[in-house]
């Protein structure tokens, strides 16, 4: 299911352009809209139809094993957080879903690690990352080790 | 060609490839290193990079040991069963009880992740799965990332390691370019964390045409997490177990959550169960194996491959059931919205409602990868306090050159690890790489221009070949000097599935095939030398290719080197159909010779936790 460009929403802004993980959004030089320039190495993962601001990119499915007649609409809004979604079935169903894709304003919560305490030495040289052994297990104890699990490592098939 | 040359001095960790491990080394790198430079250098953009551009629907390794779930053990006995023996127990462990602090970070930076109403534990679909609307999975952990790192260079694809000039076999930085402006980018660094990713398109798809780009794992994972590191002269592992899918049909949509969560299951044509007609064939091959729970991954697909052959296909999932069930329904709608929507389009466009149908599945081309069912990658050091000697050389996750760490497809001999292992072996990674810094062992790295020189003209090459040889001809892509990306891309994708054991020859393969093989990919390396890019985007795609071709042939010598069928389903060895312990069951390390080219392989011993039954 490729991406193709509606010619009269495109103004060529060139989000989808910044954003394709496999760098096949381009503008086009004449009509200075984007468009597909590799069909065959798009993964429609619908990033540049999320991205856009005018709703202008959709996908028609493959052309090898799709038939025409359906599509995959998708509104995703960072501000409420939520992505909706519409697919319409060559036959006319309609199906309609709602998701979360956050449940925190937008960054808010992501730690700048820099301004953290420094850790201790001690911390350097154990096993521990930032924020262990918090979450790790159900009493307050370390890190596993094979020796707190009463395990050892042997060579050979055994198991 | 006049592009400027950009150089980054000075860093301490530079982040190869930021998808979920490069973000996770890129965060942690941070806190262990308050004034050290992190720098990203990614060949998209970073907020929608890597396997997870799309999103997931679930975390698959998370154990839950705060809930009395899972233990790392537990996670190592499933992961070596899955792998038929074939893993790092130490890397597994490791990981395994690091990983829930990953998860719940996650959820504390707004990650929605699905709840048990009654116990408040996170949703399980399966024993090792949860459930999460993941929509914005990596635009999230893209975020923690970019407040971590000093600078990430976004278009900028990452071609070559720099090697240090002042002490043998240590890391100085990687190059690249950018892909827009063309720059040439050297990023001169103490370490350097690879966070990039497998191999998709390296075997022939079974879609053709357009769909050729509808592959399971993602069309830009092009293999630079093995080709950086071969052509560096890193020692690899496990390369030839390359993976095989069970999936629905040509939309390539996850059955995780159908098989664990909406219980549903596969039948064949007839509307027969069909994996136990195949018990006593399988046995024969792999021996008591079969009789491991649950059945490894490989060994089901071997059954289906069978049955199929066998003229009792197509293999149905039976979805009726379950989607009679309108939340059942909307979950398996969901599912793929959140990770792979082109299968929702393909049963729109095909009225394929799996209330009323039940939707065909099929078996993937191969793919080589090293963070799902699979566990190919380099031959890293664990943690100084789980290693055994042969398995400990300093530094957590730090590969056979010095300064050179890993996280995700990278590392070798870890499958199971996930978008949440992966971001935690980055982590792993980045407070290693610290302390290697820390240790002053990345002082004084001489990098010359002549180095420097040597690699921009190869960069550039595929473009120069062009401006020479293009106006020979008319018009058009044939020319006697020269192929592009996309030829030389089929002309690999034919070779592997024809000789490395693909789709057309249902995944077998011998030595002989190997051989001849690997013949031919030494002839395309030549060829490689006339690649021709037209403009940057095909400059993208050639060094695309020729990471792709650098590991395959590194796949094509591994499963030549280990002579037996250890993962049936994933590949068959033809003159050796059987699973052969007593001289294989060992862990495969090769290492090319940058200077020759030549591969060493050789045999390494596999270390398992005490068993179950002690």
């Amino acid at each position: 299911m490729p991406t193709f460009v509606y010619m009269t929403r495109c103004d060529g802004c060139g989000m989808c352009v910044d954003i394709c993980p496999s760098d096949i959004m381009h503008i086009d030089k004449t009509t200075r809209r984007a468009y597909n320039i590799e069909p065959n190495m798009c993964w429609e993962c619908y990033s540049c139809v999320k991205a856009c601001p005018h709703q202008a990119i959709d996908v028609r499915g493959y052309a090898d094993f799709a038939p025409l007649g359906h599509s995959v609409r998708v509104l995703r809004e960072e501000e409420k957080g939520t992505i909706a979604w519409r697919i319409k079935f060559r036959n006319g169903t309609e199906k309609n879903f709602l998701s979360p894709i956050t449940t925190k304003p937008w960054g808010r919560d992501i730690p700048q690690l820099a301004e953290q305490p420094e850790p201790s030495n001690e911390m350097r040289d154990s096993q521990l990352l930032f924020n262990e052994p918090k979450y790790i297990r159900m009493d307050e104890g370390d890190l596993h080790t094979f020796e707190s699990n009463g395990l050892k490592m042997k060579e050979g098939v055994y198991y | 060609m006049a592009y400027n040359t950009v150089v980054e001095d000075n860093i301490d960790i530079l982040v190869a490839g930021a998808g979920l491990g490069g973000t996770g080394a890129a965060f942690e790198a941070r806190y262990w290193g308050k004034n050290k430079k992190i720098v990203i250098a990614e060949k998209a953009n970073i907020d929608r990079s890597g396997a997870v551009a799309q999103g997931l629907y679930a975390i698959n390794c998370y154990m839950g040991t705060r809930w009395g779930e899972n233990n790392p053990e537990d996670h190592v006995r499933y992961a070596r069963n899955d792998l038929m023996g074939m893993v790092r127990e130490d890397l597994l462990f490791d990981m395994a009880r690091h990983v829930d602090s990953t998860v719940h970070m996650f959820e504390e930076w707004g990650l929605p992740l699905m709840k048990d109403p009654d116990t408040g534990a996170f949703l399980r679909e399966g024993k090792w799965q949860i459930m999460i609307h993941g929509e914005s999975y990596k635009p999230i952990v893209a975020e923690a990332a970019k407040k971590s790192a000093d600078k990430v260079y976004n278009r900028v694809c990452v071609t070559h390691l720099l090697m240090d000039e002042a002490k043998e076999n240590r890391i100085a930085g990687a190059v690249g370019f950018n892909v827009r402006t063309g720059d040439y980018h050297v990023f001169k660094s103490k370490t350097v964390v690879v966070g990039a990713g497998g191999a998709s398109n390296i075997f022939k798809p079974r879609s053709v045409g357009e769909g050729a780009g509808r592959v399971w794992y993602a069309p830009w994972s092009s293999g630079s997490a093995y080709a950086l590191l071969i052509n560096a002269g890193a020692k690899m592992t496990q390369m030839e177990n390359r993976i095989v899918l069970a999936r629905f049909k040509d939309g390539y949509g996850p059955v995780g959550a159908y098989f664990l969560h909406l219980k549903t299951y596969t039948q064949n044509g007839l509307g027969e169960e069909y994996e136990s007609k195949w018990y006593e064939n399988t046995k024969e091959i792999v021996g008591s194996y079969i009789d491991h729970h649950p059945t490894p991954t490989c060994l089901r697909n071997h059954a289906f491959i069978n049955e199929v052959n066998a003229g009792r296909g197509p293999i149905h999932m039976v979805t009726m059931e379950a989607f009679q069930d309108p939340h059942l329904e909307e979950v398996g709608w969901e599912n793929f919205l959140g990770m792979t929507v082109g299968q929702a389009v393909l049963w729109a466009a095909t009225d394929v409602d799996p209330k009323y149908e039940n939707p065909e599945l099929t078996t993937s081309e191969p793919y080589v990868m090293g963070s799902h069912a699979t566990g190919c990658g380099a031959w890293c050091s664990g943690p100084e306090d789980l290693s055994p000697p042969e398995y400990f050389w300093g530094y957590n996750r730090m590969m056979t050159i010095e300064g050179l760490f890993g996280a995700g497809d990278a590392v070798g001999g870890t499958p199971h690890a996930f978008s949440s292992g992966s971001f935690t072996e980055g982590r792993l990674s980045a407070k290693a790489a610290c302390k290697y810094i820390d240790d002053g062992k990345g002082e004084g790295i001489v990098v010359s221009e002549t180095q420097l020189n040597r690699l921009k003209e190869e960069i550039y090459k595929p473009m120069e070949h062009y401006r020479i040889f293009r106006n020979e001809i008319t018009a058009g892509s044939v020319n006697p000097n020269y192929i592009n990306p996309r030829q030389g891309l089929d002309r690999l994708q034919k070779l592997m599935d024809e000789y490395g054991g693909g789709v057309t020859v249902s995944y077998m393969t011998n030595e002989n095939l190997l051989n001849i093989g690997l013949k031919k990919m030494k002839i395309m390396e030549e060829d490689l030398e006339k690649l021709a890019a037209e403009d940057l985007h095909e400059l993208l795609r050639a060094w695309e290719l020729k990471h792709r071709h650098r590991t395959s042939e590194c796949v094509l010598q591994h499963t030549l080197f280990r002579k037996e069928t250890r993962w049936p389903g994933y590949y068959y060895r033809g003159d050796a159909m059987k699973l052969d312990d007593e001289n294989w069951h060992v862990l495969t390390v090769s290492r090319r010779d940058p200077k020759t080219g030549e591969y060493t392989l050789e045999k390494a011993p596999c270390y398992h936790l005490v068993g179950e039954d002690e």
